[in-house]
């Protein structure tokens, strides 16, 4: 109804009087008439009360599974109320981009506390503040290894379908050639990625644990990459950093990963969060914003966004990406889930998923007709066959408010479960299961 | 203030995690972590005293005044970040099927409807998640058109020297090289530079109207036909639409492709840089090249479909959801009377601020009335005094008044760009102007203490020059530093 | 401002130091860096690439801006000086001392000034 201004009616035609004007409409002078509108064909203004009765009207259309099996890209984990409560702050939240440092040593310090978290977690040198998610983090990741010389990217077969079109979409856009690396039982074929690298491969990507859950031989693969003079770029879970080898140890330049599980909701799919992390080499050559550390002129500490001459609004064309808002809630977001969490807790994250994942899958196979495709370990994703079509066993299982596996196209299912399962929802589930086939 | 690792103490924790109910499993040798996992160790207290310190170094729009010029820093209702989480929308798992998240796709469809109604466009997408990510969405879509037509030759892309940064660095992401358009007298487009650049090899314009002086080009229509009667395409940066919703339609100006600033316009907050949203909306003619997941009516209600000759996928998903639901909760509330309200307020404030500083200080290009913007010039005042634009702006701080715009754009010398937004009062602006009158006479008094300010901030200017000379982008502890 | 004789100069402010075996030495004159402020990197050619005059060869940057540098000369990058990676305020403190690039094969170059006439140029230009 109202349209959130201060000032009365009265107000607004003192104030116009005060600049000369009779009416609304003068200012818009430098509008041809022609093209003014009449109105605009929209709903009536609504009260707060009315705006939330429609809201919450269409909220309730959606089904909420009190029971989630499922992970592909977006993961349910468990958001301590700490981390709620820090971003809903009102002064993080109505901030914006952090271009005055004096003003804003707050929200520069969390960056400064986030990027080295996320150099913590994944074991690389520098992190960027952000990025939009892990698909286009993917992908700004491959153009910063481009160079005059080398244009292609190999990207894994295994890594997850929507990042795998995110980079493509970026390389129809820079002109970078992509070529895919067939998958092997589940895992990137390390012959066929030999076969493919030569001297105009920018760099290959591969995802950590892949989209399958299993766990690539990543030193190995990074290593032939490297060989060939190519960057290794690993796209990674962030909640199992906490017991996989890193993507430091595994030789990456570029850790990249979707930080949603790091204490943002399932949200339909965003906002989520890209980190990205590369080594010192590579440091200059990172897209967006970044935080550093220097001195003011009374020689206390003090947080600044620097190595600004990198972005678009100094560049202009010459720049290599264009970012400029990215996701700085949700880095906090993840930088204070990070801290509640602390070593232990992250650690013990992990376990519980590779645990409830373990005890999943062990549940899921005990019914008949339900194998798994792919032996060795996993993280917390694993894919079994499916006896029956998978549109009976998930419309079953939604019955019973449970969200079933996804459905690859094979028509096998990839599962998921995390710390927020319990042995008794699983046992529940291997119940529904049963009598849904 | 110390960082939350300094604060660390060995073995504090918060308890969050239950033990476990299941056995245990175990990874293969050779596929763990070897490193330390250097992560804080605090409790729950420690946690919510440091982030408090830490609020109290930040200013938002909360804490006063924001007229940061291009960001449009208005008001961030509080219903809005209610209704964004809503268990009903933040439960959903992006990949459940579409009858159980009928609720979620509503949201978008309608977003959708209404935005494409403001703009006067036909299709919308709500993938990009902030505006520069809609630049480039929308400017794939152009490539995407022109080869589809088979024309290979449209590779140049035309950008006014007063277009924000993220122009030219979008058309380069997209292969474009980028032609720059001078600005006439009057702020607007050069027509005469424009109609020389404009030509064959012409992929599209990129426009902000009003541009970044605040001024709304009268010769617009004559600006999209002259690059139409080329064969290019028309893409308008709605990054101060914010000036004329509800008044003027992009797709009425001649544009056939607009993104959106939700986190600008549309009320959602910027969450210190982001999470933003980027929509792009397109005329009939480029639904067809929109990225996947473009909610449609089926037959079972609604659903996605990916259009026939999409560009593909900008990012995972369909963008960032929940601030499409801040954005409809804000458009439902103002509706068809109260989108062009704010839009005359917003205006009606800038240009009644701009009055106040007149004759204080030099207006770039002030002779007609501004849009949502304008800004000021302070070239002659650091000739007379040595008192700079950035001078100004720091002793803003120390007023509670976060700084405007500075230096930008650059075609104006000392600029400081000023956006007050609707949602200020008069006693808010008059109180502002009075401030800037103030460090106006500070200048000739004392301009030392200008070129130390600010004064009671948190710190004092910081060394931008040595923090970029020599990166520290990450803490290290004493007894690991070299 | 300082303006060595026995250099040559561009009007896009670079100088160059030409060897008796053909190859020369470019870096930014006093004035460049003193208009430029405290720079903060460089981005350096690599060792092999072919430069032509008059096109960029690299930039430099300060904390708010990037500037071009052009090459005087066309020919083959010999060698770079790495150390201004780490020390780009050398360019700051001796302009003359810090060179960016040294050019072999030398085949083509801009139109340079003497040190009195690249004086001149930039007393026009202020």
């Amino acid at each position: 109804m109202g349209s959130y201004q201060p000032s009365t009616q009265a107000e607004r035609q003192a104030m116009l009087e005060a600049i000369g004007c009779q009416s609304m409409d003068d200012l818009y002078a430098q509008v041809p008439p022609e093209m003014r509108l009449d109105h605009l064909d929209l709903p009536d203004g609504k009260s707060e009360l009315e705006v939330r009765r429609v809201l919450e009207g269409i909220a309730a259309k959606n089904t909420v599974f009190p029971s989630v099996f499922r992970g592909a890209g977006a993961y349910k984990h468990y958001i301590p109320a700490i981390v709620k409560s820090v971003t809903g702050k009102e002064t993080f939240l109505t901030a914006y981009t952090p271009y005055q440092a004096e003003l804003s040593q707050g929200v520069l310090q969390s960056i400064f506390e986030y990027q080295t978290m996320i150099c913590a977690l994944t074991g690389m040198d520098a992190s960027n503040a952000s990025i939009y998610d892990g698909a286009s983090a993917a992908a700004e990741a491959a153009a910063m290894c481009r160079d005059r010389k080398r244009s292609t990217v190999l990207l894994s077969a295994a890594a997850h379908p929507m990042v795998r079109r995110t980079v493509e979409t970026y390389c129809f856009g820079n002109g970078m050639e992509v070529k895919t690396v067939p998958v092997k039982n589940g895992f990137t074929d390390a012959q066929a990625l030999t076969d493919l690298l030569d001297d105009t491969v920018a760099c290959f990507y591969l995802q950590q644990p892949n989209y399958f859950g299993r766990i690539e031989s990543a030193r190995e693969l990074g290593e032939a990459a490297h060989a060939a003079g190519a960057k290794f770029i690993m796209g990674v879970n962030p909640i199992a950093m906490a017991v996989l080898k890193t993507p430091g140890e595994c030789g990456a330049d570029i850790a990249v990963g979707e930080g949603q599980p790091l204490g943002m909701p399932l949200s339909f799919g965003g906002p989520y969060l890209g980190f990205m992390a590369a080594t010192a080499a590579l440091t200059r050559k990172l897209p967006g914003r970044i935080v550093g550390e220097t001195t003011d002129h009374d020689g206390r500490r003090a947080y600044v966004l620097t190595l600004q001459a990198r972005e678009q609004h100094i560049r202009r064309e010459k720049a290599s990406s264009n970012v400029c808002s990215n996701q700085a809630l949700c880095a906090m977001t993840a930088a204070v889930y990070l801290a509640a969490m602390g070593p232990d807790g992250l650690r013990q994250a992990a376990e519980s998923c590779m645990a409830h994942a373990r005890y999943a899958a062990q549940k899921v196979c005990d019914v008949p007709g339900f194998d798994m495709v792919y032996p060795g370990p996993y993280f917390h994703e694993f894919v079994t066959t499916c006896p029956c079509k998978p549109e009976k066993l998930l419309a079953g299982l939604a019955k019973r408010g449970i969200l079933g596996p996804l459905p690859l196209e094979d028509g096998n299912l990839l599962w998921c479960a995390t710390e927020m399962n319990t042995r008794d929802e699983i046992d529940a589930l291997e119940q529904a299961i049963r009598e849904v086939v | 203030m110390e960082l939350l690792f300094e604060k660390s103490r060995k073995g504090r924790r918060c308890d969050l995690l239950p033990p476990l109910d299941v056995p245990p499993a175990h990874l293969m040798a050779g596929m763990e972590r070897e490193i330390p996992l250097d992560l804080p160790e605090l409790s729950e207290v420690d946690l919510t005293r440091h982030y408090s310190a830490l609020e109290r170094r930040a200013h938002g729009v909360n804490n006063g005044f924001y007229p940061l010029g291009s960001c449009t820093m208005k008001y961030n209702p509080r219903i809005n970040e209610e209704l964004a989480a809503l268990p009903g929308f933040t439960g959903v798992h992006p990949t459940q099927s579409a009858d159980t998240a009928q609720g979620c796709l509503e949201v978008l469809y309608l977003a959708e409807e209404l935005l494409c109604e403001i703009t006067g466009m036909d299709a919308m997408t709500f993938q990009p998640a902030a505006g520069a990510h809609g630049e480039f969405t929308a400017l794939l879509m152009v490539k995407k058109y022109h080869l589809d037509r088979g024309d290979t030759a449209r590779t140049k892309i035309l950008v006014p020297d007063s277009a924000h940064g993220t122009n030219p660095a979008s058309a380069a992401m997209c292969g474009f090289t980028v032609v720059n358009v001078p600005s006439n007298p009057e702020g607007g487009v050069d027509l005469a530079a424009l109609r020389a650049a404009a030509g064959p090899d012409t992929a599209a314009l990129m426009l902000t109207n009003p541009n970044t002086l605040g001024l709304f080009d009268p010769n617009i229509l004559e600006i999209t036909q002259i690059v139409h009667d080329a064969g290019g395409l028309c893409y308008y940066d709605g990054a101060n639409l914010n000036a004329v919703m509800g008044v003027v339609r992009p797709g009425d100006m001649g544009f056939d492709l607009v993104h959106l600033n939700l986190h600008k316009t549309f009320s959602t907050p910027h969450g210190g840089g982001g999470p933003g949203s980027g929509p792009v909306g397109c005329k009939k003619f480029l639904k067809d090249f929109l990225p996947v997941f473009h909610v449609e009516e089926g037959a079972d209600g609604l659903e996605f479909r990916d259009p026939a000759k999409s560009i593909g996928s900008v990012k995972g998903f369909y963008g960032n959801f929940t601030v499409v639901v801040k954005a409809l909760s804000y458009i439902l509330t103002l509706g068809a009377q109260g989108i062009p309200e704010a839009a005359k307020g917003a205006v009606l404030n800038a240009n009644y601020l701009r009055e106040q500083l007149r004759g204080t200080y030099d207006i770039a290009y002030g002779d007609g009335p501004c849009m949502h913007e304008f800004v000021l010039t302070l070239h002659d005042l650091k000739k007379q005094t040595g008192v700079s634009a950035m001078d100004v702006a720091k002793a803003l701080i120390d007023h509670g008044i976060h700084p405007p715009t500075m230096y930008f754009p650059l075609i104006v010398e000392e600029a400081l760009m000023f956006e007050p937004t609707e949602t200020e009062s008069r006693e808010t602006l008059d109180e502002a102007a009075a401030v800037l009158r103030d460090i106006r006479a500070q200048a000739d008094a004392d301009p030392e203490a200008l070129h130390a300010a600010p004064h009671h901030a948190p710190i004092s200017r910081p060394d931008e020059v040595k923090a970029a000379r020599h990166p520290v982008l990450r803490y290290t502890p004493p007894e690991d530093q070299a | 401002m300082n303006t060595p004789d026995h250099l040559r100069y561009t009007k896009s402010h670079e100088w160059v130091l030409f060897a008796d075996d053909g190859t020369a030495k470019v870096g930014l004159t006093d004035h460049a860096q003193d208009a430029l402020g405290d720079l903060v990197f460089v981005n350096l050619p690599q060792v092999g690439d072919a430069l032509t005059c008059g096109e960029a060869l690299g930039d430099v940057e300060s904390v708010k801006a990037v500037s071009d540098v052009y090459s005087p000369v066309t020919g083959t990058v010999k060698a770079v000086n790495e150390d201004l990676l780490d020390t780009p305020e050398a360019i700051n403190a001796d302009p003359y001392g810090a060179w960016l690039v040294e050019v072999e094969d030398i085949t083509d170059q801009e139109e340079l000034l003497d040190a009195a006439a690249y004086e001149a140029h930039c007393a026009q230009e202020d």
